[in-house]
């Protein structure tokens, strides 16, 4: 059996020291009315060999980036993952380890996730970061919880209409039996409008949540929102796309209070979801309120410079139902992938990184407004993803698509009832003009197609 | 052998103008960020990432790891943790392309095979519960029960009853409690008797009409199986209320009993631990959740369906409580606990509960003479021993033998949890230890009772540091390198 040690000598010996006769003897306690009496119902063993060819098979029925041209976003994108960061993560010492609770047996992780917690501050020009949440969506739970008990309030949480869906449904839910109700601002132009979010603001109110780019890649205007909200004395919560940092004002500049992205696109696969990595920075006086494990630089016993987990008396294991957060964990080994990615561009990599984003993601919105009856649907200034709108139902040209090999893109209308019409595209780094020229071209051709069946 | 030249923090080694990736020359003729975007967007401030070639890198980070223990350098007897091997075949199969490049808005027909797997985990993880419904969700154990509770909260909104308390034995694991606020709940701590089971007429004098929810982890953090569950879980029902199982401790029981065959109504799963996730030094893991019947409804969508035309996400689910994350699950994980489940079989699966529960009475029997084990000479798949009377004699803490076994090459057991046991040394050795290992550890144990108590006061003596100061980290943070 595979990953068994125990030989039947082995076991007679064992069995022989406990004192029991047989193996089922130390399941006594388990009373006979609940035992299971027949064999799980789950498929029968498979040696490597056959395991090996049955996922393959399972692989190779999707449609992937691996094959496929990827022009998907909403959070997760295909950028280009360098090999040193696969080198690094394989690592046994660093995948196969457990949560750094003994320090001095983790030194290794420690040490990566104080560098991991810096350079997410300088990337973000924040004062401090925490060393990773599970994802964006929760990771914004955590930020809300964060605001209500920094700023003592339990009035509305205000979020634009711009802020991923599935990142609203997942704090929606985490406060669904707390006082706080979710209320959301309007972005009738594809961005958050002000003058709605003025009115909905109050000293009640504990945060307000914008994304920017947000979910149909248009730019915030974060400057502004930042001065409003901080008027009414609300902490602004910001979710950025780290890449745009190569270009876009960070969210220090413009003086956000808390800060989370989606880590995914510094390193890591996109794997149908996860995992993946939230990160949440914020201002220093905030530090003790923070939810998620934090690690912090002290010296041992002879003096030497060493790393710890700290400040875990904020944590549920001591606090209990006091706790910042429940949260149990970090997403340690895709928080070392983002080190190394982030190491490996470097501030001019991540600067090159984002500006082929954007002159690809511009060239090409450029392209496909061309089209007869294709146009842009919001008269926005974007980064790497931009929303247009088609002169027909969007999904049946992404369908048309698919046998080309090309993930065309989101339609909105999966989330968004009066924008079936609308797509919302995905530009990375690597792309190259001739696909750009590829997919317009193809695109044209299945928006005529999709016309003439109309 | 020195590694400082090597493993300074990153922003120590970098050096200006040096570079690892480089980008392509953009093919584009399209105009720069700087021409075409409104000055109000772009950044003023210097990026103060690392400067870096990829040879230092590489250096940097392989050096790291060296500091590190493992489970494929060290035996790993943490209780409550489950540090089993991680195999080899399911970081390759994980990485196939085909799996780890799709994107997590495809449409369904473009990824049915991924569909295909995750439908089939959902079934098994039903299947090993004994119950009807699962989430694939929750990114972790703690988000599991987060996602259980709000369906619980959900469940009885729908019915129209107040219920406002959970009730959470005194061992349990600190996420409980804390996930219980988070949902909205009270919690009530149940103690533990003598024996490390739920006190019963503690148990019955705090059941009442708001009773929500009763979360109990069976086997328990002591490691022992509580054969009042059949009686417990009839109480909590009588009353209204629902069975929590904290699935932590699943790796006992894996086709012997099941949670919803002794009462349980929800679970989760920790797929990291009971089907071998590597922890990658504290994540990601992966924690769905089963439920029972009345409560699939109330289930995070999207749940996966087979159709006539495939599988598909099912979107379609009006009393959901909505979604407690970003994107699908922690897939990544969900596919290594497929790839081990279906390695495994349905015999070899009952087969990693028997072993993982003869490692640990065969270690308790080796040890028991020498340590005092308060809750009997037999466990499940872990037991609790203590450092109670060496810490009386010889001022010998459950910390100090852990701290030494790091200089013999093993990780420290569980110390100071669950917080019913003094000086506590949780211990769980998993199934795939060998005989050997177990016998040569229990050695390394009881040469270490019998070291001076000076000597163990400073261990270890032998790795990089030794003994930091947490109250200085604590007092005076210091969370990021600043130049």
């Amino acid at each position: 059996m595979a990953y068994l040690l125990n030989t039947p000598d082995d076991k007679k010996e064992m069995l022989k020291s406990i004192g029991v006769s047989s193996i089922d003897d130390l399941f006594s306690t388990i009373p006979e009315s609940v035992r299971l009496k027949r064999p799980l119902n789950v498929p029968e063993a498979l040696t490597e060999i056959e395991l090996t060819r049955h996922v393959e098979r399972l692989a190779n029925a999707n449609i992937s980036a691996d094959g496929a041209v990827c022009y998907l976003g909403g959070g997760s994108y295909d950028h280009f993952i360098p090999a040193v960061v696969d080198t690094v993560s394989s690592r046994s010492e660093f995948y196969t380890a457990y949560t750094p609770y003994q320090a001095e047996a983790s030194q290794g992780s420690l040490q990566a996730f104080y560098e991991f917690q810096t350079m997410i501050s300088q990337l973000t020009a924040m004062d401090i970061s925490n060393s990773s949440l599970y994802e964006a969506g929760s990771g914004l739970a955590e930020a809300i919880l964060m605001a209500m008990s920094v700023t003592g309030r339990m009035g509305k949480v205000l979020v634009a209409e711009s802020v991923h869906p599935e990142y609203r449904l997942s704090f929606t839910t985490y406060l669904a039996n707390l006082e706080p109700s979710v209320e959301t601002v309007a972005c009738p132009s594809g961005k958050m409008c002000l003058e709605d979010l003025a009115g909905k603001l109050d000293e009640t109110v504990s945060c307000v949540i914008v994304q920017h780019p947000n979910f149909f890649g248009n730019l915030e205007e974060v400057e502004e929102i930042s001065k409003l909200v901080h008027s009414k004395g609300a902490l602004f919560i910001v979710t950025y796309d780290p890449i745009s940092l190569g270009v876009l004002k960070k969210p220090g500049e413009y003086d956000a209070d808390i800060a989370v992205a989606e880590g995914q696109c510094l390193g890591n696969p996109m794997i149908y979801g996860g995992p993946y990595l939230g990160l949440l920075s914020c201002k220093e006086a905030f530090v003790r309120k923070i939810p998620g494990r934090l690690v912090g630089q002290t010296v041992d016993r002879n003096g030497k410079r060493c790393w710890v987990l700290t400040l875990q008396t904020r944590e549920q294991h001591i606090r209990r139902e006091k706790a910042t957060s429940n949260i149990c964990t970090n997403q340690g080994l895709f928080a070392l992938r983002a080190s190394v990615y982030l190491a490996a561009l470097g501030p001019k990599g991540l600067t090159e990184t984002a500006e082929l984003c954007f002159r690809k993601a511009n060239f090409l919105m450029d392209l496909l407004c061309k089209i007869p009856g294709v146009k842009p649907k919001f008269n926005q200034q974007f980064f790497k993803e931009f929303t247009i709108e088609l002169p027909c139902a969007a999904q049946p040209v992404i369908n048309a698509l698919v046998k080309d090999r090309i993930l065309a893109g989101l339609c909105q209308g999966r989330w968004f009832k009066e924008m079936a019409n609308v797509m919302t595209i995905a530009v990375t780094e690597k792309r190259t003009r001739s696909e750009l020229e590829n997919y317009a071209a193809l695109f044209g051709a299945a928006v005529k197609a999709v016309q003439g069946k109309q | 052998m020195d590694k400082s030249q090597s493993t300074g923090l990153l922003f120590e080694i970098s050096h200006s103008g040096r570079r690892c990736h480089l980008l392509p020359e953009c093919d584009v003729p399209t105009k720069t960020s700087s021409e075409l975007l409104d000055k109000k967007y772009v950044s003023n401030a210097p990026t103060l990432l690392p400067e870096m070639a990829e040879i230092d890198i590489v250096r940097h980070y392989v050096n790291l790891s060296t500091k590190n223990m493992a489970i494929d350098c060290n035996f790993y007897p943490l209780g409550s943790c489950t540090m089993k091997y991680n195999p080899k075949r399911h970081e390759r199969l994980g990485s196939i392309g085909g799996l780890s490049n799709v994107h997590p808005l495809q449409d369904d027909q473009t990824c049915q095979g991924m569909l295909e797997i995750l439908w089939e985990m959902q079934n098994y993880l039903a299947e090993i519960a004994g119950l009807d419904g699962v989430s694939l969700q929750p990114a972790a154990g703690a988000q599991g029960e987060l996602t259980a509770l709000l369906v619980a909260a959900a469940y009885f909104r729908d019915k129209k009853e107040k219920r406002t308390k959970v009730l959470i034995p005194d061992s349990a694991h600190g996420t409980n409690p804390a996930s219980a606020a988070i949902a909205g709940f009270d919690t009530i701590t149940i103690k533990s008797n003598s024996r490390g089971r739920v006190d019963m007429e503690d148990l019955i004098s705090k059941i009442d009409s708001q009773t929500a929810v009763f979360m109990i982890t069976n086997p328990n953090t002591i490691g022992l199986f509580d054969e009042q569950i059949a009686q417990i879980t009839e109480l909590i029902h009588k009353a209204g209320g629902l069975v929590y199982l904290d699935g932590a401790n699943m790796n006992a029981i894996l086709g012997i009993t099941r949670p919803g065959d002794f009462g349980a109504d929800m679970m989760h799963y920790n797929v990291h631990k009971t089907f071998t996730g590597p922890h990658g030094a504290g994540g990601p893991g992966s924690g769905p959740i089963a439920v029972r019947k009345q409560l699939v409804p109330f289930l995070p969508a999207p749940l996966i369906a087979k159709t006539s035309q495939g599988f598909k996400l099912d979107y379609d689910r009006p009393k959901s409580i909505g979604r407690v994350r970003s994107f699908f699950g922690n897939v990544g994980i969900l596919l290594r606990g497929y790839f081990y489940i279906r390695t495994l079989g349905p015999d070899g699966l009952k087969k990693v509960s028997e072993n993982a529960v003869l490692n640990a009475n065969y270690l308790l029997s080796l040890l028991k003479d020498s340590f005092d084990v308060p809750h009997g000479d037999r466990c499940m798949h872990e037991f609790v021993a203590s450092a109670r009377t060496l810490r009386k004699d010889k001022k010998i803490s459950a910390m100090d033998i852990g701290k030494r076994l790091l200089d013999y090459g093993y990780h420290a057991p569980t110390v100071y949890f669950p917080l019913v046991v003094p000086e506590a040394m949780m211990m769980e050795p998993t199934e795939t230890e060998s005989k050997e290992t177990l016998e040569h550890f229990a050695k390394t144990m009881i040469k270490i009772r019998d070291e001076d108590s000076d000597f163990l006061h400073t261990a270890p003596h032998t790795l990089d540091i030794s003994r930091p100061d947490e109250v200085k980290a604590a007092k005076e943070p210091i969370l990021r390198w600043k130049k």
